[in-house]
């Protein structure tokens, strides 16, 4: 008898210590199971919610064996913050919903050779340099200028376009997923209102949980991965999080609308609206699919711009070029995301659409799509903690491939409202306390320090373990934060 | 939230990491207008901003639920665009039409001005999540679910 736990309502029954299942019978239309890949005590603080639309995705026609959760997983809306899912190429849809509003939200990590004791005297004058320099926040507008045809260019080529106008070099793009573009980008897919949202922000890391923080290896985990990957103890290191801005969020609610009307059209029943899908091949679905591809190409040249702008401070700050410094991207790796894949699924080799939202992909040794300097250990899997909380750099696994279609966590994941986290929490106070452990934070006003709290998320290294005991990527190195800047 | 819950204008619910909120009024129209309210009061508070721009708002839609996510989005996308912060909300008329429903509005709020504007986390779209249009003895009430 499968032990039954109360506190997800009775609803799951357990696999194995980090592997929970929430069986078909649960829900009508379910053609798989949902797994939610979590802990013991993270599962008993999972929302309803979060089981209730991982139960909805697995109504979805064309998914392979699981509607999946990672450990990091909460409620969004459609897709679960932190959900996976697989849908057959010629059976299957693709969905707006399993990508989300901010395609291609994404992380990366750029390195240093500066250790944590020469950065630490300077924190709070670099913090607040990079925070000029890098514009953040709502109604902040960039320093770049992009013309319509930059932006067109931006949409095609991502970081690739980035580096060629003059922001990074060569071997930032090969350090990127998909080497910082999908090739099936069309702008022709995107409106014109996403184009003249996109326009102005594009260079801008945004509001809510993006952030700028300089970081130092606190822990190694694995000598002989971190030395692949040239990350060494107390190494500073400097994380980007951002994605699409407004372009990602307007091609989103386009085509939630489109999907809408063609879910009707091809006589898809959906539990939630917020699903709304097409056949992956249909005219439909495969427009949104183009014009997504121009929204998470346009988040890889957004972090590359401002990874131009971070070497630059950093130069003008050290006085030391970028080379000379050492600051090469140690790797990008987008967390919402829809991608075609080949995986193996019931001893078969199968095209699916893989949707990652709040996920993040983790390829393992010898995978093709690895850059060649790491694939002997497998792709850079980054993990971003809250503001005072670790980062975690892991490498990928093949278990990961068999277990979660290659996904791994793309972060802590929030357990607390933003609402309630400004009546808990005095900004103020949190930046003091912040201080006193040595990690100078700057950000507009301080009811966004609030808001983006540390006692709002799950604590990074819980979440972290399970993925490490999964075996779906494992930790290489602890980053601790010394200095953040934020919208 | 920036701004409080308004004297039953709208109300404010839990939502781990985005904003929720009902917004009521005796009629449909007012209802409409109060959730622009209650969105805009997730980014700032809205009491001490003066309507000195207009933006005319006319909007067909295919069902009553989507026209009230298309009202806010293209409040949503004016704000972003035009760099205006809305305050007053006025929507003449919400019709049925022979494909769905229309709505004719204006819109006011002043452009955005960084150093007196006190912005909290960005309303960056407006989901179908829980998205509600209802009607009861007292009027009409609505429910949206906004990404931030």
């Amino acid at each position: 008898m499968p032990e039954q736990i109360k506190d997800a309502a009775g609803i799951v029954t357990k696999v194995n210590d980090y592997t929970w299942d929430i069986p078909m019978s649960y829900k009508p239309g379910m053609r798989v199971p949902g797994r939610i890949f979590v802990s013991r005590k993270l599962l008993e603080n999972l929302e309803h919610d979060t089981l209730e639309q991982t139960a909805n995705v697995a109504t979805l026609p064309g998914i392979q064996k699981y509607a999946m959760a990672m450990p990091d997983a909460h409620s969004g809306y459609g897709f679960p913050i932190g959900g996976v899912a697989a849908f057959d190429r010629n059976t299957g849809i693709i969905s707006p919903g399993g990508v989300g509003y901010d395609i291609n939200c994404g992380v990366r990590i750029i390195k240093t050779n500066l250790t944590v004791d020469e950065v630490r005297p300077g924190m709070k004058e670099l913090i607040e340099l990079l925070f000029h320099e890098i514009p953040s926040g709502v109604g902040s507008k960039s320093k770049l200028r992009a013309s319509d045809s930059e932006l067109t260019d931006a949409f095609l080529h991502g970081a690739k376009w980035a580096v060629e106008s003059g922001y990074g070099v060569k071997e930032d793009i090969e350090h990127c997923e998909e080497n910082g573009y999908m090739k099936m980008a069309d702008p022709s897919k995107v409106s014109e209102k996403a184009r003249s949202r996109g326009k102005p922000q594009f260079g801008t890391l945004g509001s809510g949980n993006h952030f700028l923080e300089v970081q130092y290896v606190d822990e190694v985990y694995d000598e002989e991965v971190a030395k692949v990957f040239g990350l060494h103890k107390g190494q500073v290191t400097v994380m980007v999080h951002c994605g699409s801005r407004g372009a990602g969020h307007q091609i989103c609610d386009d085509y939630l609308k489109i999907l809408d009307k063609a879910t009707r059209k091809y006589g898809i029943v959906l539990p939630d609206r917020q699903l709304a899908c097409a056949p992956a091949e249909s005219t439909e679905g495969q427009n949104y699919f183009k014009a997504m591809a121009c929204g998470a190409n346009y988040a890889w040249a957004n972090r590359q711009v401002i990874t131009h702008w971070v070497r630059e401070a950093f130069t003008r700050f050290f006085r030391r070029d970028a080379d000379d410094l050492g600051m090469n991207l140690i790797y990008d790796v987008a967390h919402n995301v829809a991608k075609l894949e080949e995986h193996v699924i019931d001893g078969e080799k199968k095209t699916v659409y893989v949707h990652r939202k709040g996920a993040t992909r983790a390829f393992p040794p010898g995978h093709p799509d690895v850059p060649a300097v790491y694939r002997n250990v497998g792709q850079p899997v980054l993990i971003p903690g809250s503001m005072g909380t670790p980062s975690f750099v892991l490498h990928g696994t093949q278990k990961a491939m068999e277990l979660t279609f290659g996904s791994a966590c793309h972060g802590a994941g929030r357990v607390s409202s933003r609402a309630a986290a400004k009546r808990e929490f005095y900004g103020e106070t949190i930046q003091k306390e912040l201080a006193a452990r040595g990690i100078s934070v700057r950000a507009t006003h301080p009811s966004i320090i609030a808001e983006e709290a540390p006692g709002v998320y799950k604590p990074s290294d819980e979440v972290v373990d399970v993925v490490h005991q999964l075996g779906i990527a494992r930790k290489v190195v602890k980053l601790m934060p010394m200095g953040v800047a934020k919208g | 939230m920036a701004g409080e819950g308004n004297e039953g204008k709208y109300e404010f619910l839990y939502h781990i990491a985005d904003a929720k909120f009902r917004a009521y009024g005796s009629t449909m129209e007012e209802a409409f207008e109060n959730a622009a309210l209650a969105m805009f009061n997730v980014m700032i508070d809205t009491k001490n901003l003066k309507p000195r721009q207009v933006r005319e708002i006319e909007l067909p839609s295919s069902d009553i639920k989507m026209l009230l996510a298309d009202w806010l989005s293209e409040l949503l996308y004016l704000f972003e665009v035009d760099g205006i912060v809305f305050c007053e909300f006025k929507i003449d008329r919400i019709e049925k039409t022979g494909e769905g429903f229309s709505l004719t509005g204006k819109a006011r709020g002043e452009p955005i001005d960084l150093s007196r504007h006190r912005f909290d986390t960005q309303v960056k779209a407006v989901t179908f999540h829980e998205l509600e249009v209802q009607q009861n003895e007292e009027g009409f009430w609505v429910q949206v679910v906004v990404d931030t």
